[in-house]
């Protein structure tokens, strides 16, 4: 028995589902960000896997480049969380509705 | 690169027993090394404070801390009620495992002084180091930013208020230094052109030229002893135990045998940043230069006695910092990390990178390299110039309106306002004359 | 063999991690699930010969992105566990099930009935093999990837830096406390801590 591309490819399908799911079942907005996260982890091991299987570096770029958009993501992302919980407490995804800050 | 040289040919059973003896090795070596540093260190710091320290537990009471090991471990392991139990009990091993995989990077022993470092057992080539991974020293930076989840989560679990407190400061202090060690890291691996342990030591025996402390211009040196030591926790950064505050900081909850853990990582931590000091800036078991008379045996425990030698000199920093610094405050912590630290190493690095572009005559502004060189840290200079004095204005400015806003001064004591931002002004980047003077006189 | 065995293990950890994550009612456990997640991912790096990408992998989200959702959770208390059970919109669970199932579906279908090749599935999806940036034996993975970084991708790189800077100073601003004012909380008698 041997790994192909095609066992990372289903293990990569299954955690963007489990992420996608999370996503939208989970209203704390920091428990959706880390949702996010698995979902950006999910299309990183494809992209390993590509290059792997492809014998092609791109697919190992793109990963780096995902990685930092990833870090500035989440920076913005948690920055806006705390500047909405300090007012609200026990925010939920629900009361992002309003704009109003 | 990297890897043991038994490894490149397949592995057989021989070569899986040979890395089981050098991890267990290792680890008896590791272990044994904590519990010296522990003793040593409250028999150096008893001394700094005129006291005499243990000495009732075996000789020069060597044995004090398997003593207290021991009694610790007999006494009663209290969990908290309103602790979170699982993460309380992984969190201390979170914290001892990073500290120990840190340790199978650094070559302990081995023949630079004219050999390749490696020693010969059983027709198996092998480095003395557990493991010399394709990524080399990056290991190093991935295990210290692990280490920050043991005192996070043991201070997060324990249901308590100044743990919980102690904890939210250690990550703050962690992310804020892990940026700082990483660039000054940068500078050593530009210069030594390698991620492999083995390699930036072999790079660096011969001469004391080849030694990067030399080569990397001193500043990337104290910028990583001073952010090794803030992400050790140690004093003067020992913000996340500070006992006038903080009751116990984050283990204060902790008894027993998970707080003789707590312990143990501490200690082993900072036996392991010494030994990755003493890697990445003096050679590790290289000799620092070739010694003009007297003719060394190149033997591979040589390069082990030079090694601990080193080791001892930086472990002794680490008591000295110990016994005579004061505590910073937690606002000074955050200045001296994001407005000093990182802006410096930053900008060293590109002066570095900068020198070895001009090195290399690519840039070809003029004929020979020295002229580039010069051109390089000339304009190099300038840019760090201009670069620190917009760090400055700007933290002048926030300083100013932060002023006005509080109503207090700025408008109606002009005086008071700018002696402020000069006295603000002596702890941001040093000038650039400063700093090519310095880079010119170590090239 | 070596192989497969590292491969189920480090998958096992990394779908339990996910799991973790949406199923856990902590967000402290929540996040300590997404660290072992991460850990596998970076597993399977290695298992591809990426090593580099492991340790940034490892380095980045372990050592920097979940250290900040700790920190935050705990900055601002709200590490209290959730009710799970109580559901506010109805229906919201089996349809996120329902389309997280179509989604995967979807995605095998992609992966299985694509392309001439039918079940090979990197040649499949894009059809060809190898072009842009060959892998070479010869130089260490991080060799080779800087090499395309700071050639291929030069432009790219640079704005990833510029990113990075706007991200930082956009944090700065959004956190702000601007002028000192007091912080008003919406909803009183609610505790921060």
């Amino acid at each position: 028995m041997e790994v192909t591309d095609t066992w990372y490819l289903v293990l990569s399908a299954l955690l963007f589902t489990i992420g996608a799911v999370g996503l939208l079942v989970r209203r704390n907005p920091l428990v959706m960000f880390m949702c996010v996260e698995l979902m950006l982890n999910a299309v990183n091991i494809t992209f390993v896997a590509f290059a792997n299987a492809l014998d092609d570096l791109a697919g190992q770029t793109a990963v780096f480049f995902v990685l930092v958009v990833a870090a500035a993501e989440v920076v913005v992302g948690l920055s806006i969380v705390v500047a909405l919980m300090r007012r609200r407490p026990n925010a939920t995804a629900d009361d992002i509705a309003e704009l109003r800050g | 690169m990297g890897g043991h040289p038994f490894l490149a040919d397949g592995v057989d059973f021989g070569d899986v027993l040979l890395s089981l003896v050098m991890v267990v090795a290792a680890f008896v070596i590791c272990l044994v090394a904590t519990m010296l540093m522990v003793w040593f260190e409250r028999k150096v710091v008893s001394r700094l404070q005129n006291r005499i320290g243990p000495n009732v537990a075996g000789p020069f009471g060597l044995l004090q801390t398997l003593a207290d090991g021991i009694k610790l471990f007999f006494k009663e392991d209290i969990i908290p009620t309103r602790s979170d139990r699982f993460v309380f009990q992984l969190a201390p091993y979170l914290s001892l495992v990073p500290a120990f995989l840190t340790f199978t990077l650094v070559p302990i022993a081995g023949d630079f002084s004219g050999g390749n470092g490696s020693s010969t057992v059983f027709g198996r080539e092998f480095y003395w180091q557990v493991a010399d991974v394709p990524v080399g020293i990056l290991f190093f930076l991935a295990m210290s930013s692990l280490g920050i989840y043991g005192i996070m989560l043991a201070g997060w679990s324990s249901g308590s208020k100044y743990p919980l407190l102690a904890s939210v400061r250690a990550s703050a202090q962690a992310i804020s230094y892990e940026a700082a060690l990483g660039l000054s890291l940068a500078s050593v691996l530009l210069v030594a052109g390698t991620l492999s342990t083995h390699d930036i030591v072999l790079g660096q025996a011969g001469s004391l030229q080849t030694l990067n402390v030399v080569a990397t211009g001193f500043v990337p040196f104290v910028v990583f002893l001073i952010a090794g030591t803030a992400e050790l926790n140690r004093p003067p950064f020992d913000l996340v135990e500070a006992e006038q505050e903080l009751v116990g900081g984050f283990h204060t909850e902790y008894s027993s045998i998970r707080f003789a853990l707590f312990f143990l990582a501490e200690f082993m931590n900072t036996v392991t940043m010494g030994a990755i000091i003493v890697t990445l800036f003096f050679g590790g078991p290289a000799p620092l230069f070739d010694f003009p008379f007297i003719d060394f045996p190149h033997a591979w425990w040589m390069g082990f006695i030079l090694f601990f030698a080193k080791l001892l000199v930086f472990l002794f920093i680490f008591v000295w910092f110990r016994a005579s610094l004061p505590r910073l405050r937690y606002d000074q912590l955050m200045d001296l990390g994001w407005k000093l630290l990182i802006p410096l190493s930053l900008g060293w690095l590109l002066i570095l990178g900068g020198i070895r572009v001009a090195r290399d005559g690519n840039i070809g502004i003029v004929d020979d390299s020295i002229g580039d060189t010069i051109i390089v840290l000339v304009l190099g200079g300038m840019v760090l110039a201009v670069g620190a004095s917009l760090i400055m204005l700007a933290n002048r400015n926030a300083r100013s309106e932060r002023l006005r806003n509080e109503g207090l001064v700025a408008v109606a004591n002009p005086d008071l306002g700018t002696s402020r931002a000069a006295d603000h002004a002596t702890t941001g980047p040093p000038g650039a004359s400063h700093d090519t003077a310095q880079v010119g006189a170590d090239h | 063999m070596v192989d497969v065995i590292v491969f189920v293990i480090s998958a096992v950890i990394v779908l339990g991690g996910g799991l973790g994550v949406v199923l856990n009612a902590n967000p402290v456990h929540a996040a300590l699930s997404l660290v072992a997640s991460l850990f596998g991912v970076a597993v399977l790096f290695i298992l591809q010969q990426a090593h580099f990408l492991a340790l940034v992998q490892v380095v980045v989200y372990a050592g920097a992105i979940v250290v900040l959702f700790l920190f935050v959770i705990m900055l601002l208390g709200v590490d209290e566990t959730e009710d799970l059970k109580h559901e506010p919109l109805p229906y919201q669970r089996p349809m996120a099930l329902l389309a997280g199932g179509v989604l995967f579906v979807m995605i095998m279908g992609g992966l299985f009935l694509s392309g001439p090749g039918g079940s090979d599935g990197a040649v499949a999806l894009t059809g060809q093999s190898a072009a842009t940036a060959p892998m070479n034996s010869e130089d260490s993975n991080i060799v080779q990837l800087a090499r395309d970084l700071f050639t291929r991708n030069i432009l790219a790189f640079e704005a990833t830096a510029l990113l990075l800077t706007i991200a930082t100073v956009g944090a700065v601003v959004l956190v702000r406390n601007q002028g000192g004012e007091d912080l008003v909380v919406d909803e009183p008698g609610t505790s921060v801590g």
